[in-house]
């Protein structure tokens, strides 16, 4: 877990302060919209179809329980009862009133929640690896990095008004779970050969309208450096980022149009200027960071208990263990991944009773930590294997045991039309089509590793694009219409994914998938080859066959 | 969303209505005949031409205060006279979503 310290306390104190006021104004009349608009988009305060949206950020994805409990409580009596985690380490909650936003930023402010770097052309929420600390193999805890940029981004004049916003995420492992090469920014911590920290650094990764795969644009940057180093891109970035339109705004369009070599040059040239100034970071201020994370007192635990031996026995136990239960890099203990996809339900919601009782597990069995991932599940980070039996019994009387982790209907998808005003087309009603159509569970461990991802617009923020299999929606003659995509991934081996032929209706894209899954397993030569393999394989036409020979 | 000014140069095809957001709850409302706002559809004021349509866009986006983002939005008439959303999004936009909220499913 992470304090927080007086400065930030203070901050976001006096922040609750300053919003109180602006809404109090504008409800009378004496701040317009326009005015009033960028005001609420730096306190995540968007306009949905029926109502604001409040997006409160959830940095690098780590919660402690009564921050859970908090949201919990906002949810409860600010909201209809429920939140939604994105694929950004956020929780949007869909029906807020203006008028009391105020009083659930002060009841999270309390909890050292907020709502800064949701929303607006500024930096947003730095993501990380929600297995951070945690993950057997990992070189470092990169939250500690998360943190420095954080607070140095923080409402700092030069990344609050960039020509628009910008994402950064941090990896310390091997495998990719943050999903760094669609990034503004993506950093993966490695070691030099004298064993000192430092990043490879990425850059001009992103989805939306013109999707990019991110590049890499250092080798090695020392972590003493990382801050220039950054502040180097984002001033080239506010140097010639197209802040006249809209969409060629983003760094990966700069990125593409300069040429990853001439970018290169040119944050070389402005980096030397400012690279040993007062950017270069002490020791100190990362020991300092360092000792506000607090790691739970393990114990020295067996690596096979009783409990989970005898536990093995029971098939539904054992159907979540394979796919919820991951390894920890302490002996004994385990990460265990929280499905919030439940069949039939809309991905990523959770209820206020599912919070609260979660936060209540997690005080039980995992040192109070709760981690969200950008899969829009959750984690409980810290569990005892002996505990593990238990932990599952409660979770499934809260329906959050569903056995999907990385299944088929382990799906991610944007709120779409039911809920966004930039929707074309609805995305949850397809999950939840999907989910019901691969609710067996046998034949979803079959088909095994496969991802899903949905988005209702071109914006991507369903990831489509990355998804072993992708859904785009797009509206054509006043109907919703689906683009399929096949064969993107979002993880160390990101790659964006090939579409396979004209769209389908809304009623047609369940079958599709279906026709796409069978195929795959009609094609696979071995059942370990993953979906991902066998596309790579064989292309994307055997697929478009089998789905448009019949349509 | 199609901005209100962008929207001064469509022309509609057919009966509309201006709608928009309650600016303290953010809730759904229709411009009324009366220049105010209704939660109810059968309350919206419809418009039948262009210029109608302008006229109305125009005062609402005068009133600031009451709503914010309003907009053109086509609503099919049906023969007892009742008003119906013209399209998909007007539709949820009424009715609430598809999908059963997590606590219903
Ligand atoms: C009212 C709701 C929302 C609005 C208005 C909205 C708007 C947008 C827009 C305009 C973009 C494209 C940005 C660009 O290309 O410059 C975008 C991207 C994105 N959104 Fe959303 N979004 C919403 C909800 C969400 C939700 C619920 C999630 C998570 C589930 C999400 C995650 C993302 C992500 C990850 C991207 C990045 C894609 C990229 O790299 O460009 N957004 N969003
Ligand atoms: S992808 Fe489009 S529809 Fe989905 S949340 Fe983002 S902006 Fe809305």
């Amino acid at each position: 877990m992470y304090a927080y310290d007086e400065i930030d306390r203070t901050l976001v104190n006096e922040r609750v302060s300053e919003f109180r006021d602006q809404v109090k104004r504008r409800l009378s009349g004496e701040l317009t919209e326009d005015e009033f608009k960028i005001l609420r988009l730096q306190n995540g305060v968007y306009l949905q179809l029926h109502a604001y949206m409040f997006r409160v950020a959830i940095p690098y994805g780590t919660l402690a329980t009564n921050q859970l409990r908090a949201l919990a409580h906002v949810a409860r009596k600010y909201d209809r009862g429920y939140g939604h985690f994105t694929t950004r380490q956020n929780i949007q909650f869909n029906w807020i009133k203006l008028a009391e936003l105020p009083d659930a930023l002060e009841d999270l402010a309390k909890v050292g929640i907020h709502a800064m770097q949701t929303s607006g052309n500024n930096m947003r929420n730095v993501t990380s690896d929600q297995w951070a600390g945690v993950a057997p193999g990992e070189i470092e805890d990169p939250r500690i990095w998360s943190e420095l940029i954080r607070q140095h981004t923080t409402l700092h004049p030069e990344f609050s008004f960039l020509p628009r916003k910008f994402k950064i995420a941090i990896t310390a492992s091997d495998h990719d779970r943050a999903a760094i090469k669609i990034h503004d920014i993506g950093l993966r911590l490695i070691k030099n050969e004298k064993g000192e920290t430092g990043f490879e650094v990425l850059v001009g990764g992103g989805l939306g309208r013109t999707p990019f795969i991110a590049k890499t644009i250092k080798h090695f940057v020392h972590g003493r450096d990382i801050l220039s180093y950054i502040e180097a891109i984002l001033r080239v970035y506010n140097q010639y980022g197209r802040r006249d339109n809209i969409y060629k705004a983003r760094i990966k369009i700069l990125v593409h149009e300069l040429g990853i070599e001439k970018f290169s040059r040119e944050v070389e040239d402005e980096w030397r200027q400012i690279r040993n100034s007062s950017l270069e970071i002490d020791d100190e201020v990362i020991e300092d960071i360092r000792s506000r994370f607090t790691y739970p007192s393990y114990e020295k635990l067996p690596h096979m208990p009783d409990e989970l031996r005898q536990a093995a026995a029971d098939p539904d136990f054992e159907a979540w263990r394979k796919n919820s239960v991951a390894p920890h890099k302490v002996q004994g203990y385990s990460i265990v991944t929280i499905s919030l996809k439940p069949t039939g339900g809309p991905p990523g919601d959770a209820t206020a009773e599912q919070m609260d009782a979660l936060a209540d597990l997690a005080d039980k069995y995992s040192f109070g930590e709760i981690r969200v991932g950008h899969e829009q599940n959750l984690a409980l980070p810290h569990v005892a294997k002996r505990d593990l039996p238990a932990l599952w019994k409660a979770l499934d009387k809260l329906g959050l045991a569903t056995p999907n982790v990385n299944l088929i209907t382990d799906i991610i998808a944007c709120p779409g039309l039911d809920y966004c005003s930039l929707a074309n087309a609805r995305s949850i009603p397809i999950a939840q089509e999907l989910t019901r159509r691969f609710a067996n569970h046998e034949l979803a461990n079959l088909i095994g590793r496969l991802h899903i991802n949905i988005s209702g617009c071109i914006n991507a923020c369903g990831h489509h694009h990355v998804g072993h299999i992708g859904i785009l929606g797009v509206e054509k003659n006043g109907e919703e219409v689906y683009q399929i995509t096949i064969g993107g991934r979002a993880d160390e081996n990101a790659a964006l994914g090939t579409l396979i032929g004209p769209g389908v209706k809304f009623d047609e894209v369940a079958d599709v998938v279906e026709d796409i899954v069978e195929a795959y397993l009609a094609l696979r030569e071995r059942p370990e080859e993953l979906f991902m393999d066998t596309v790579k394989r064989l292309g994307v036409e055997p697929f478009k066959e089998r789905v448009y020979a019949t349509r | 969303m199609t901005s209100p000014l962008e929207q001064k140069k469509i022309k509609i095809a057919g009966p509309s209505v201006v709608t928009a957001n309650r600016t303290w709850d953010g809730i759904v409302v229709y411009r009324t005949a009366a220049k105010g706002w209704s939660a109810e559809l059968s309350e919206a004021a419809i418009v039948r031409n262009s210029d109608e349509a302008r006229a109305l866009l125009a005062e609402s986006i005068a009133d600031d205060v009451g709503a914010i983002g309003p907009y053109i939005a086509p609503v099919q008439i049906g023969e007892d006279g009742k008003i119906l959303p013209g399209n998909l999004r007007e539709q949820i936009r009424r009715t609430g979503v598809t999908i059963g909220q997590p606590a219903q499913v």
